[in-house]
């Protein structure tokens, strides 16, 4: 009996303490930070290739996969130890990616040679370039993964690719600087932030016409410095929040009636954001002040704040296991 | 046995050698790598067979580059090489930008360069432009050479980029509708430095001016921001000495600067012809910032924030050099452009300038911010960069200088002070 309680114990402890790690690529340190998120502490830093910026993860919790933008490749590690596994190929400067459903594909966005390169995941190599506009960087796909978008960051358009084709179906122009495409949970929107225009565009998949503009007012805050990037939403079709860059703020909106819940005050430089699996923790890297906001999805109150490595960019957390 | 071990230290030393050339910037082995990997990919790809995108082409538009041979002035560093290419890649690689935004929407760009020799008469070859039909300009010229430009006929249907001068006297008494200015002003510059200076309290300066008219010009505007911003100049001073300092720095700068008590030597020389001989040679220790030591400007080869890593990197690639000013200038103008025309999908002369000047337009240019027209004057407002020989100080505005409409128009001379009429 002891040993069966001892058992429960161990199968316990242990699934606690693999679920909610949340992984931090800091930009200027070539590091990835790992936070646990029920303690709010940096529990490790690892060395990763030159400035790692995007970073994704397998749906099993095994595999994360680090942008190495100035090495120009991908980097797989172990989720548990970061213990680089092997190398992607990519195009130069790879900054955003995105898996397919199936974890067969994946598209990098390489911001220094506009195209979309797609990556065979089993074979480990390129098996198509997609010309895109100058500077991609963002990457949205549909729950059935027939459709990607990527935006373009000095063309300044969302480019709707066919995965079957791997071609461009259609261009959608947005506003200056866009950084990131997110598809709703019913996949009927895709949103897009642009950084220097300041809005976020809600574009309708399947007519590609833009049905909403959102803006942002901040009293007391210069119009130039609020720069949407990071956009997230909840699955249950409530809130959207978006990343106001150097405004320092997360805007929350109604994903349904795109109207203006709420400001929520974070650190320096916010870009990035990601959800644990259960949505109730939103965390958010802020670049300039080098930490990272957790934020309360219910209270939509800012709980505590994390400092990590130099330049945080980009975070992803690790599914309930 | 022992050659084994010289087998070992020299593997060591090779795999040593490697890491040192992988510095964070590109090295030019590695600009060289991507540009191998690069055509591979690109045959790769064209063995595939062609995949563009591209829609039927609606609209064609031509522009054209200006700018004049000019003589070689004498060598005074042999640090940096003297140009003749500025802004040609500029342009060319804003053309190439253009056009794949194009390719999407069915836009065609082309530019033509022209470059006026010595023995030529600028106003007959712009005129000759003009007859051709030409509307739009990128113009790499300076103020008195823009004032000739106005000179021809049918000047009014077309417009001009200025991507070279700075002068304040073209932003106002000498402003013209359809002359538009990307590169910051004399003005904008000063006080961009000025504001840092305030915030470090740095208040007392001792004004060094060089020779020439755009010294003066620059000096000019520095007094201006002094005013403005309530800084005592101790003492001015205009260097005259000819001589090749390269030797003799070390005796005059000291006894030039004597006996003055200030907090920073402002420099005004934009040539360069003793503004670097001044730094650590000053009676008291002091910082020297204006055209030299910590400089006010639009562009700078250690500008790597908001993405100026990727057009620093793309510029270097395409050129096999850093990015100068009038690059920056060239690029932004042909954007702007490309910006306009995408967006109103017209290449009226009209429709660009409406836009342009107009409160939609705003431009990604790498600064953080998105830079547009003021609307009283045609000059760009952007942020500023104050950088160090190698590293980025600051960028102005600086924090706490507020403005109704935008932080940028607390730099240079703001509608209410401008004497522009169009």
């Amino acid at each position: 009996m002891i040993k069966f309680i001892f058992c429960l114990f161990l199968i316990f402890v242990a699934k606690t303490s693999f679920a909610n790690l949340a992984y931090i690529t800091n930009e200027k340190d070539n590091t990835v930070s790992i936070i646990d998120i029920k303690k709010n502490k940096v529990i490790k830093t690892v060395e990763v290739g030159q400035r790692p910026r995007g970073i994704i993860m397998s749906k099993d919790g095994k595999l994360v996969l680090i942008c190495a933008s100035d090495d120009d490749r991908v980097e797989v590690r172990e989720a548990k130890t970061l213990k680089l596994k092997y190398y992607l190929p990519s195009g130069p400067d790879p900054e955003l990616f995105i898996l397919s459903p199936d974890e067969e594909t994946l598209y990098i966005a390489n911001e220094d040679d506009a195209m979309v390169t797609v990556v065979d995941m089993n074979d480990k190599m390129i098996i198509d370039d997609i010309p895109v506009g100058v500077e991609p960087e963002g990457m949205g796909l549909t729950n059935d993964g027939k459709v990607l978008v990527n935006t373009s960051e000095t063309t300044n358009m969302a480019h709707f690719i066919d995965t079957s084709t791997l071609d461009i179906s259609e261009n959608v122009l947005v506003d200056a600087r866009p950084r990131v495409a997110m598809f709703t949970p019913n996949d009927e929107e895709v949103w897009v932030s642009a950084e220097i225009g300041g809005t976020v565009k809600v574009i309708n998949p399947s007519t590609k016409e833009v049905t909403h503009t959102i803006g942002f007012e901040i009293p007391g805050v210069n119009e130039e410095s609020i720069q949407p990037v990071g956009v997230q939403h909840t699955k249950d079709g409530k809130y959207t929040f978006v990343a106001l860059g150097p405004a320092n703020r997360i805007a929350v909106i109604d994903q349904k009636t795109k109207e203006l819940i709420k400001y929520l005050l974070v650190g320096q430089r916010v870009w990035q954001l990601a959800f644990t699996p259960d949505q109730k923790t939103l965390l958010t890297t802020n670049g300039v002040s080098n930490d990272v906001s957790i934020i309360d999805v219910d209270k939509l109150k800012v709980k505590k704040s994390v400092k990590v490595g130099r330049f945080p960019w980009g975070v992803v957390i690790s599914p309930e296991s | 046995m022992r050659s084994i071990y010289f087998l070992y230290i020299f593997l060591i030393y090779f795999c040593f050698g490697f890491f040192i050339l992988e510095a964070r910037e590109l090295s030019i082995k590695q600009i060289e790598e991507r540009k191998q990997a690069d055509l591979k990919r690109l045959k790769e790809r064209e063995k595939r067979g062609n995949k563009k995108f591209s829609k039927e082409i609606t609209l064609s538009t031509k522009l054209i580059f200006l700018s004049m041979e000019r003589k070689t002035p004498p060598v005074l560093s042999n640090l940096d090489p003297i140009l003749d290419d500025e802004g040609f890649y500029g342009v060319k690689l804003a053309i190439e930008d253009n056009l794949t935004t194009g390719r999407f929407v069915g836009h065609d760009y082309k530019a033509e360069f022209h470059r006026v020799l010595l023995d030529e008469n600028l106003k007959s070859e712009f005129q000759k432009l003009l007859n051709q039909g030409n509307k739009l300009f990128i113009v790499d010229l300076n103020e008195k050479e823009l004032k000739t430009l106005f000179e021809t006929s049918n000047s009014e249907e077309i417009i001009i980029f200025n991507v070279r001068s700075k002068a304040d006297s073209l932003r106002n008494e000498n402003c013209k509708k359809n002359l538009l200015h990307v590169p910051p002003s004399y003005s904008m510059l000063s006080d961009a430095l000025t504001q840092y200076l305030v915030k470090k309290k740095w208040n007392k300066w001792f004004l060094v001016t060089g020779p020439d008219e755009n010294d003066r010009k620059y000096a000019d505007a520095l007094k201006k921001s002094a005013k403005k911003f309530n800084i005592k100049i101790k003492k001015e001073k205009v260097w005259d000495f000819s001589a090749d300092l390269r030797r003799t720095a070390g005796k005059e700068v000291p006894i030039f600067t004597k006996g003055e008590k200030y907090d920073v030597l402002v420099v005004a020389d934009e040539k360069g012809e003793f503004g670097e001989y001044l730094t650590y040679r000053t009676w008291d220790p002091r910082p020297i910032v204006g055209t030299q030591g910590l400089t006010p400007t639009s562009w700078h080869r250690t500008h790597e924030q908001w993405g100026a890593t990727q057009m620093q990197n793309r510029f270097r690639r395409e050129s096999g050099r850093w990015m100068k000013e009038v690059d920056y200038h060239a690029w932004t103008a042909v954007r702007s452009i490309g910006e306009a025309i995408t967006r109103t999908s017209s290449n009226e002369v009209k429709d660009i300038r409406e836009y342009l000047l107009g409160e939609k337009f705003g431009l990604g240019a790498y600064k953080g911010v998105k830079v547009s027209f003021r609307s009283w004057n045609g000059q760009m407002r952007q942020p500023i960069l104050l950088a160090a020989p190698r590293s980025m100080v600051s960028v102005s505005p600086q924090e706490g200088y507020i403005h109704p409409d935008s932080e940028l128009d607390t730099m240079g001379k703001d509608q209410p002070e401008s004497t522009c009429k169009f």
